[in-house]
């Protein structure tokens, strides 16, 4: 059903349709929209969950890492400084191969504090073990938490996973959205089975200590199964666009790339109105092209490689900076194309919410025909 | 009735001979029995129970970071009572974990009432990490973070009253107890299980290691706190302290003087005023507490 709903609303609804029982969250802008919601929701009977008011991010998925060893599904949702207070945590839970979801509304870090968007908070825990999703808009937001439950339950994964969608631009931002019912859902995922749990009946240890004679394959086998998420996300996402006509098999997407010169590449958000300003430069003439990065762990490195091995030039947006490096996604790109003559500019922007607007992109493209790139874009020099 | 023959923390774990924390984790899961899941911080007792892929553990166990046991055992409780299950939970997490790193998540924790046990394993030092001092450090107690020296007789500060803070919490049963004394410390394990709400037990926990006295003798010096008045083992139901064990006091020396880590204060000289101000702790402890038993002259 079309419905016209507050990206966290909607993001709120899709978590309803996943059923999770155990929801620990603290709020935080630009997060909080989602978990009044759900907190609403479960007060109006509308939501069978418990739901745990924690004192703050560190516990939030503290708690979601006992309910869901304790074989429940589980939620939670935060961004920016919430989730650098969950660093710790976040290692823990995927080391302990437990499949919680998470939305990430993201949002800059401090110092100098920023609530507004960029996507510096999910990429800096890239390393963590955690699949990651982004959403170009509030369809894909809700969508991806379905996929996200099914494939991280999935008994050859069992890792943690992000939703990861704009601050703002996407989570107070209202869109038509068409919300799938209980029964739909009920259909795509089915009831959490968990591989292991603590029970009495059958008592296990979680989360031993392990020596240099075991540390290295734990990580191994985490590393395979965080790579080997690429065909279950392929299989679950085709199933759902059987199911619900949005197919999500693919974890890149092509715009106008086929016969593109130039590609842009793009993670979240920023997709739609590179996707703009593309149609603007293709009535120019200009062979342009965007390459849209909707899974970011696993890195789907041979879909880049393939899907940009006929195009002149890249230009990677990045809405992060490794800082003293480059991009997250820049760097990324680089390795899938290694050992072509491909050259691949890297674009830092919209860092701390600086808008981003079609003109921005056309005139990245007008930098990187020129062979100019690897540079924050669009810096006021008057304030530096 | 739990079956208090069962021996659920298996022999043939790491921890040091005479470990004052191994014994309480024996003693603890006797009395709480098979229908629980106990939920541990990073420390000692984790890394001595769990190296993978052994455990002592015979009930179902979970570790995930040293600050955090009270929001993961808060995860526990929900998923339980979401499905319906009876296991109990409890916590075991050290000094460290507790007084310091874990305060935030403990207070979180019993603010909102989860149903579970937190057991405090007390050795009073971060022994894991090589006897570190910690807010449960005694006054005086010399440790490699408050090293007794020239200038320092150790520890500057005394232990920090973490029952109080949790019985302000609205906690509807807090004690403390000690190894040197398994009835009573299964007894109280007993009612905070069966207690609903969040409830909290200090267990007196001597670490041979740390302390610096022969494993045989950890009994012994766990029995001398209490004798000393230095450990008062008492109950407080719904803020209210309703029972405390009563002593004939020896002086607080006799404790002392069995411990490395108060060594400094009888050699290379005796420190008159030092042992002085802990005579005085002990003094305040009974007074606080009504341990003293009156002797009558006939």
């Amino acid at each position: 059903m079309m419905e016209i709903t507050e990206g966290s609303h909607a993001v709120a609804d899709a978590v309803r349709l996943c059923r999770p029982q155990v929801i620990s969250a603290y709020p935080i802008t630009p997060q909080t929209h989602i978990v009044e919601a759900l907190a609403e929701m479960v007060a109006n009977c509308q939501l069978d969950a418990e739901y745990i008011t924690v004192e703050n991010e560190l516990s939030a998925l503290s708690a979601c890492i006992g309910a869901s060893a304790a074989g429940s599904r589980t939620y939670s949702a935060t961004t920016s400084q919430g989730l650098a207070l969950m660093f710790e945590v976040c290692f823990n839970a995927a080391g302990m191969r437990l499949p919680i979801v998470m939305s990430i509304a993201n949002r800059a870090l401090g110092a100098p504090l920023s609530i507004w968007n960029d996507q510096q908070d999910s990429i800096s825990l890239r390393d963590s073990g955690w699949l990651q999703f982004y959403a170009e808009d509030n369809q894909e937001a809700t969508d991806l938490h379905y996929l996200a439950y099914r494939v991280a339950e999935d008994h050859s994964v069992l890792l943690p996973a992000f939703v990861c969608f704009d601050g703002f631009i996407l989570s107070h931002t209202y869109e038509p959205i068409d919300m799938l019912s209980q029964e739909d859902i009920d259909k795509f995922l089915p009831k959490f089975t968990p591989y292991e749990r603590l029970d009495a009946a059958d008592p296990i240890s979680f989360g031993m200590y392990a020596t240099p004679d075991y540390y290295l394959e734990f990580r191994y086998e985490m590393d395979r199964a965080l790579k080997g998420s690429k065909a279950i996300i392929q299989k679950a996402g085709k199933e759902f666009g059987q199911m619900f006509g949005r197919d999500y098999s693919a974890m890149v997407e092509g715009y106008r790339l086929e016969d593109a010169e130039t590609a842009i590449v793009a993670v979240g958000s920023i997709c739609g109105t590179t996707k703009d300003a593309i149609d603007e430069m293709r009535d120019e003439g200009k062979k342009v092209g965007l390459l849209k990065i909707r899974v970011f762990r696993p890195f789907p490195t041979e879909d880049v490689a393939k899907a940009l091995a006929h195009v002149k030039r890249v230009a990677v947006l990045d809405k992060n900076i490794s800082l003293g490096a480059k991009g997250a996604v820049a760097l990324e790109v680089k390795d899938a194309l290694y050992g072509s003559s491909i050259p691949v500019k890297d674009y830092i922007i919209g860092l701390g919410g600086r808008d981003v607007r079609k003109k921005d992109i056309k005139a990245i493209v007008a930098l990187i025909e020129k062979g100019e790139g690897d540079m924050f874009y669009g810096l006021r020099r008057e304030v530096l | 009735m739990v079956d208090k023959t069962l021996e659920l923390f298996d022999c043939g774990h790491r921890a040091c001979g005479g470990c004052g924390a191994a014994l309480a984790a024996r003693l603890v899961t006797k009395a709480s029995g098979t229908n629980t899941i106990v939920v541990s911080s990073t420390g000692c007792m984790e890394v001595f129970s769990t190296p993978y892929p052994e455990t002592a553990w015979k009930v179902p166990w979970i570790h995930s970071l040293f600050e955090n046991a009270s929001a993961v055992a808060s995860g526990v409780e929900a998923a339980l009572k979401k499905q319906g299950r009876t296991e109990k939970v409890v916590i075991m997490a050290g000094d460290g974990a507790t007084f310091d790193i874990g305060m935030i998540c403990i207070s979180g924790a019993f603010e909102r009432g989860h149903d579970f046990t937190y057991i405090c394993y007390d050795n009073e030092a971060y022994m894991n990490t090589g006897i570190q001092r910690s807010g449960a450090t005694p006054y005086d107690a010399s440790t490699t973070t408050s090293p007794a020296g020239k200038c320092s007789f150790g520890n500057k500060r005394p232990k920090k009253d973490m029952p109080q803070i949790l019985a302000a919490h609205g906690a509807p049963y807090v004690a403390t107890a000690s190894i040197a004394y398994p009835a009573d410390l299964m007894q109280k394990i007993e009612k905070a299980i069966n207690t609903k709400g969040p409830c909290y037990v200090q267990v007196h926990a001597p670490c041979c290691t740390g302390w610096g006295f022969e494993g045989e003798q950890t009994i012994a010096v766990a029995k001398l706190a209490i004798e000393t008045g230095l450990w008062v083992n008492y109950e407080m139901v719904d803020g209210k302290v309703v029972k405390a064990k009563k002593v004939v006091r020896k002086p607080v020396e006799e404790y002392l003087k069995t411990q490395k880590r108060f060594r400094h204060l009888f050699k290379p000289k005796r420190q008159d005023a030092e042992i002085a101000a802990i005579q005085a702790t002990a003094d305040r402890n009974a007074e606080k507490y009504a341990i003293d038993i009156k002797l009558k002259k006939e």
